[in-house]
């Protein structure tokens, strides 16, 4: 099972070492540090290393290594799971995962990976149970606990470890009772050139804010269930209605979580929601080349399109652009060869254009690669795939909780342009 | 008091500052002693500020060692933050001071009878974390007392205290009885409970892989199958991965640990979705493929598997490798999933090189022109690795669908005009390829490929180059000068690119004869006379004497007709992949080896198999067992089980071959095989030499034309062509048995070997052909013999030349000596052999015929013979028949000379010939032989005395397989 964790930051010092069997020392991390130089880009790292003695599995998140070693043989995944899992818990407790914040909070950061791991085998995962046990740090709570002298470990066992529902704690009590759903959507779409869809799917997510008091049990309802064929659920629901009635049906977790997780890749049900008309051409002489983007409104259902953004990578040539927007702003970033067009709201009347020309590098050969655009955006009140939440109704309690349910949907990594089917389906032909 | 307050005054004045990061401040003089007082404070707040102080100094890594005894002093308190903190400090010391550790202990045991479950858990968590043998020993009862605890949590808890103590001290866990009481555990009420004890028990097998520790029937199935909807996420995994590990009785419980297997895959946690997937791979093979349920888990296992696919990129990865071992598996799963492993822009570098793999082990006609454009674009990517991995795409999706290949040319002729010097050079080898596949189509961008001849500098793609060249030299007017040109740094070349020209400009010579001679004169005294690469020479002296001897026939070799490559070259070999299917989600899976290959400490990892599916006629079966059936008699056995007797091979160190040393003595047989490269000659060469056992004997023996009747001036190559002869020639007379198939491919993941025994000039050696039979490339060769009657044991390493190629023959001599460990065998001269490779280690047995034991100076003389025979008792006398002998004496005495069988009398008795004989072995026993043959009757009679008559059976052997060879 999981040996060891190092947390290395960015500049590649190990600013935290905790084991769980034996101490490993930590010039095993050399092996790692050899894979970092080679690999360059830090996401680049490969993710499973071999050493002569140990693997290092690893994951790279808010700029910081989470590095665990292991000694015999573990699934990755279980590991890779794990390592999410312990940034997740600080970013939950802190607020953020950085190396500050965690040096801020070494002495939790060593309760919490302790409590979470027993000789390598996870003990306690879920932040409604951690918290019971180890309580986040707030600035009232240091103030006080430094003046009454208590403490920020529970001194109960925690209900939720023993008891069937682990995720949910007894004598959970609100006075206001409310539960939110947001249906999040990221469009992950590749278009060509000439706007023809390549590839699209849409990752679907519920994230829900749950606070009803003792043991609720709810049923979420979809006017349209039959849209979600590839689901994966918190561990709440369960499973056997889903496929026998396609409903939700869990006791929730306290607070945040994610209920569920979905994909949509059937294309004819992957909505595009906006175009972009292109023109990116250099000149075989005078080391320039034009400019020339319009981005308009596509199938949007009647909603308005925001935070529209646009990302070029530009040809390694390319030196400066010298364009006019008409709306938005745009940056020209000289280091990375990147373009940032930030438009806004899209208005279906005015189109925003921006052209101008690109100044290459005298003497550069004519760059030969069509930089691929990112598109970034924002609808709000919309689920793109058309998923909608029909009913929320809550068993076991008495009360009436508040309920709200909110749509939004967001690009993904939304491409355009990588080739030109046309041009290249017609060389079919050529000998 | 006065303190107390200025501090309260600070925490005001900086109330946001109040954070750890002041324990960080830097190692002052005085610190530890400052810490001491603070420790020793009556105030509980101070105290645990203190320990708090001294948590964050030891997380650092700075030695708090010292404040040991002052932290344990603050153990016997009930804050529990305080008590927790002290724990922790103490599984980081308690290693480096013992002694103190022992303070602990009274503390410990106290509270693991402490009314609150958390804290008894969190004592006997604790205990088990302190790696000191003297604390182990008071472990055992609290532990004891707590795995029966009323209280789930502290069952749980203890459950994987067993795996920590087993860690420490596993004889203690077995001595105490603590497996039972685990094992017991997975009946228990509470499915963290049983999760936890699955989790402890597979680690703990782990390091016993033949305890049978899990052992699992359908009644602990079912009640795993009820924890694993319960209990954690973790547990989850464990239980699916203990499942694995199962083989149902028959497709009606395969398929209903399948059903409710399969709500997993639409678990959040890819751990437990991939768990889920290697169940359902595993168990599915058992399903009747015309079940109705058999399509719809099949229709289930894609959407999981996509979705994987958009988890963080560590996730994918993983995902990704053993997508792949799942699509060689089952195609059908992905087949319409394509699109999903399209590179995205931003993907990491490693998830994209896979996502490539996969990408074209699902192209087919179907897809192939989505697939062509995507490739087309990554080669105008920028990072190198990933770009020549598409251009070499693009050659496979040309070689795997044949519609799509004239698009994938053009598409490498268009990266070729692009000029970019890797970019070239990749498209170049695969084009190569490509020409192999479809012979004769596309040779029309010969041309082409011409103008980028100088910019060529990597070996592999110089040498695809001159292959092209000289392969369609009929067609390249200039073919001469182009491969001239590559002649005048011939020895600055690879061998790769050497081999290459040699074998071009001969085919060269042989379309275009007359206007390159001089060219084929040079390359031929080029590569004998000036080179040291004896596979270079080697193949130089083949051609030579091929083109000196009979050029039609060396038309007919060079040039023969090619073997059509392979669609895909890069599958995992069946029974590998099978083994890896059953290890679905571990690091196997991510390396592509069994687990064997590379974890460490897996003693004896047991092989894993896919269940046979039903109907099949045949259970499942280890594939260990062999079913040798009627010919369970034969020598070449495998040997049937990994019992005790192959516990002595398990433990004996297999030392891999050393890279450096003299190249083996059969190098020149290699020659052939070993131009797979892509070579044009040569698998007909190969083939040819490779097969035959006799080899040895067809080139040393006929004298007939050397290289210099070739009209070339050849002094040196003369005698170097007859070592090459002489390297292999065996001295006449010793018998050496045919080879035999001791290993069959089949029971070796893809090596055979076959292979005899030979005593030539007094040195014993074992002479094997090895055989490639598997899709990969083998290496790492080593082999270890068991204890045997005689101590035979190899007098050097196994050494195989590498890289040994798919389909490639080798022949390989070890010499042997009679030094090794004795153990008598039955039969006696029963040989138990361990080879091995990169992929595995193989056992088989085999025999060996005594005959090769029987020393030069095993001639007896004549009193001592009469004497002997008389001293040994008659008892010890044995008679065979030797049937259908039609030598005459004095024939027979020669011949069983040549074997070290010497005749030291012969009595003539009534038309009856006697001929006395003796013979000595290896370890010095005498055997004395008399042999009577009678003319006209064809059957012999021997009788053998030997003061160790276990012997004589063998001897009888080998002396009737001597006189019928």
């Amino acid at each position: 099972m999981i040996n060891s964790l190092f947390l290395i930051n960015h500049s590649g010092d190990i600013f935290l070492e905790k084991h769980w069997k034996s101490v490993i020392s930590r010039s095993v991390c050399d092996y790692f540090f050899e894979a970092k130089e080679k690999a360059v880009e830090p996401e680049n790292v490969p993710p499973v290393l071999q050493t002569p003695h140990h693997y290092l599995i690893s994951i790279y998140r808010d700029k910081l290594f989470f590095l665990s070693v292991i000694q015999t043989e573990v699934p990755p995944l279980f590991v890779i799971e794990f390592l999410h899992r312990v940034a997740e818990m600080f970013q939950d407790y802190f607020g953020e995962c950085s190396e500050m914040v965690i040096k801020d909070n070494v002495v939790i950061v060593y309760e919490l990976l302790e409590e979470m791991l027993d000789n390598g085998f996870p003990l306690a995962t879920e932040s409604n149970v951690l918290k019971e046990m180890i309580r986040p740090p707030t600035i009232l709570r240091s103030v006080v606990n430094t003046l009454t002298g208590s403490s920020n470990v529970g001194e109960t066992l925690p209900t939720g470890q023993l008891s069937t529902i682990p995720w949910r704690r007894a004598g959970v009590k609100y006075t206001n009772n409310e539960a939110y759903f947001d249906v999040i959507e990221e469009i992950d779409a590749i278009l060509d050139k000439s706007g023809t869809t390549v590839f699209a799917e849409i990752q679907g997510v519920i994230e829900a804010c749950v606070k009803l008091s003792g043991m609720p049990d709810l049923t979420l309802s979809f006017m349209n269930p039959r849209l979600l064929d590839d689901v994966s659920f918190h561990p709440c629901v369960r499973f056997k209605r889903w496929e026998s009635e396609r409903v939700l049906s869990f006791i929730p977790p306290d607070g945040n979580f994610t209920l569920m997780t979905y994909h949509v890749s059937a294309q004819n049900l992957v909505a595009i929601p906006v175009y972009v008309k292109q023109n990116i051409s250099f000149f075989e002489s005078g080391s320039c080349g034009r400019l020339d983007l319009t981005v308009g409104p596509k199938q949007t259902m009647g909603k308005t399109v925001e935070g529209m953004m646009i990302t070029v990578h530009m040809p390694k040539a390319v030196l400066s652009a010298n364009l006019t927007a008409t709306q938005g702003t745009y940056t020209y970033d000289l280091a990375t060869k990147v373009l940032v067009w930030d438009i806004g709201k899209l208005n279906p009347q005015k189109l925003p254009n921006l052209r101008g020309s690109l100044s290459l590098q005298s003497g550069a050969p004519k760059p030969e690669e069509n930089p691929s655009l990112n598109i970034d955006l924002k609808i709000q009140q919309l689920a793109i795939s058309g998923l909608k939440v029909n009913r929320l109704d809550m068993y076991g309690e008495k009360y009436k909780p508040f309920k709200g349910v909110k749509y939004v949907t967001k690009a993904g990594k939304f491409q355009v342009i990588r080739h030109d089917w046309t041009v290249f389906l017609a060389c079919k032909g050529k000998p | 008091m006065q303190e107390w307050a200025n501090q309260l005054c600070e925490n005001r004045q900086f109330g946001s500052k109040m954070t750890d990061s002041k324990y960080f401040t830097t190692t002052k003089k005085g610190e530890i002693f400052e810490l001491k007082a603070e420790l020793n404070s009556d105030k509980k707040e101070k105290k645990k500020e203190a320990v708090k102080k001294v948590i964050a100094s030891m997380t650092v890594g700075k030695d708090v060692s010292a404040l040991f005894p002052d932290v344990v002093n603050c153990m016997q308190t009930d804050n529990l933050e305080l008590k927790k903190l002290v724990y922790l400090y103490l599984m980081n010391y308690a290693k480096s001071q013992p002694d103190m550790a022992i303070m602990a202990v009274n503390t410990f045991v106290k509270d693991c009878e402490d009314p609150n479950p958390l804290i008894r858990a969190l004592a006997v968590r604790t205990m088990g974390c302190i790696r000191v043998d003297k604390i182990t020993e008071y472990l055992c009862e609290p532990l004891r007392k707590c795995l029966k605890d009323e209280d789930p949590y502290v069952r749980k808890t203890a459950a994987v205290c067993v795996a920590k103590l087993h860690d420490i001290n596993a004889q203690l866990v077995e001595d105490q009885g603590f497996l039972d009481t685990l094992k017991d555990l997975i009946s228990d009420s509470n499915p963290m409970v049983v999760a936890n004890a699955v989790a402890a028990l597979s680690e703990i097998a782990e390091s016993h892989p033949n305890s049978n520790l899990l052992d699992l029937n359908p009644q602990s199935i079912n009640k795993l199958l009820t924890a694993l909807n319960e209990c954690t996420e973790w547990g989850q995994i464990f239980i699916l991965d203990c499942l694995a590990n199962y083989t149902p009785r028959d497709d009606r419980e395969s398929q209903s640990i399948c059903e409710r297997v399969t709500p997993r895959l639409s678990h959040a946690n890819s751990a437990v979705v991939l768990s889920a997937v290697k169940v359902l791979m595993k168990f599915m093979e058992m399903l009747p493929k015309d079940l109705d349920y058999y399509g719809t888990l099949l229709k289930k296992l894609a959407p999981p598997l996509v979705t994987l696919l958009s988890a963080e990129p560590e996730l994918q990865y993983v995902a990704l490798r053993n997508i792949n071992l799942i699509v060689q598996k089952r195609p059908e799963i992905l087949k319409h999933e394509m699109k999903v492993f399209f590179v995205k822009y931003n993907d990491p570098i490693y998830v994209k090189l896979e996502k490539l793999d996969i990408m074209i082990r699902l192209a087919s006609q179907a897809n192939i022109a989505q697939v062509l454009a995507e490739l087309k674009e990554y080669a105008t990517e920028v990072d190198v690795d990933f770009v020549r991995k598409a251009v070499r795409a693009i050659g496979r999706c040309a070689i795997k669908v044949e519609q799509s290949a004239e698009r994938c040319v053009s598409t490498l002729l268009d990266l070729i005009q692009t000029k970019v010097n890797y970019v070239v050079q990749e498209a170049i080898v695969v084009i190569k390829d490509i020409f192999r596949k479809y012979p004769n189509k596309y040779e029309s961008v010969i041309a082409t490929l011409c103008e980028n001849l100088d910019s060529l500098d990597e070996p592999e793609a110089r040498a695809a180059m001159i292959w092209i060249v000289g392969e369609y030299a009929e067609r390249i007017d200039n073919a001469d000068e182009l491969l001239e040109s590559f002649l005048e740094g011939f020895h600055d070349e690879s061998t790769q690119v050497q081999l290459q020209l040699l074998t071009a400009i001969v085919k060269l010579f042989l379309k275009k004869p007359t206007e390159t001679q001089e060219l084929v004169q040079q390359v031929l005294s080029l590569a004998t006379q000036d080179s040291d690469n004896p596979d270079l020479r080697d193949r130089g002296y083949i051609y030579w004497r091929l083109l000196s001897t009979d050029p039609v026939a060396a038309k007919e070799v060079v040039l023969a007709e090619k073997p059509l490559i392979s669609e895909e070259t890069d599958l995992i070999e069946p029974t590998l992949l099978e083994e890896l299917i059953c290890h679905i989600g571990t690091l196997a899976s991510v390396y592509h080896k069994p687990p064997s290959a590379f974890v460490e400490g897996s003693r004896g990892v047991q092989h894993k198999r896919l269940p046979a599916r039903a109907g099949s006629g045949e259970s499942a079966e280890s594939p260990d067992t062999v079913s040798t059936g009627g010919v369970s008699e034969a020598p070449p056995a495998v040997i049937p089980s990994q019992g005790d007797l192959l516990g002595d091979l398990l433990n004996l160190d297999l030392t891999p071959p050393t890279t450096t040393g003299p190249p083996p003595p059969t190098s020149s047989m290699q020659m052939g095989a070993m131009d797979l490269l892509g070579g044009g000659l040569d698998s007909l060469l190969g083939g040819d030499i490779g097969g035959s056992p006799a080899m040895g004997a067809s080139f040393g023996a006929p004298p007939a034309v050397m290289p210099g009747s070739f009209n070339a001036p050849v002094s040196g190559g003369l005698s170097d062509l007859f070592d090459l002869g002489g390297g292999v020639g065996m001295p006449m007379g010793a018998y050496v048995p045919p080879k035999t198939v001791w290993l069959p491919a089949m029971k070796a993941k893809g090596l055979e070997i076959s292979g005899t025994f030979a005593r030539r000039s007094g040195v014993v050696q074992m002479e094997m052909t090895l055989t490639n039979k598997a899709m990969s490339v083998m290496g790492d060769f080593a082999i270890q013999f068991n204890r045997n009657s005689f101590g035979l044991a190899p007098a050097g390493p196994l050494q195989v030349l590498t890289p040994f190629t798919p389909n490639q023959s080798i022949e390989v001599t070890l010499p042997l000596n009679t030094v090794g460990p004795v153990m008598k065998m039955e039969p006696l001269n029963n040989l138990q052999v361990a080879v091995k490779n990169n992929i595995d280690v193989f056992y088989f047995s085999c025999q060996y015929p005594i005959s090769m034991l029987f020393v030069e100076d095993g001639k007896m003389e004549r009193q001592v013979f009469l004497a002997t025979w008389k001293d040994i008792p008659n008892d010890n006398e044995s008679q065979f028949q030797i049937k259908d002998c039609h030598l005459n004496s004095d024939a027979a005495s020669n011949k069983l000379q040549g074997s070290n069988i010497f005749t030291i009398a012969k009595r003539t008795v009534d038309g009856q010939d006697m001929l006395y004989q003796s013979m000595k072995l290896t370890n010095g026993i005498w055997i004395l032989a008399e042999l009577k043959v009678q003319a006209g009757n064809p059957n012999y009679t021997i009788s053998l005395k030997c003061r160790a008559p276990e012997v004589a059976q063998s001897v009888f052997q080998s002396y009737e397989a001597v006189l019928k060879n």
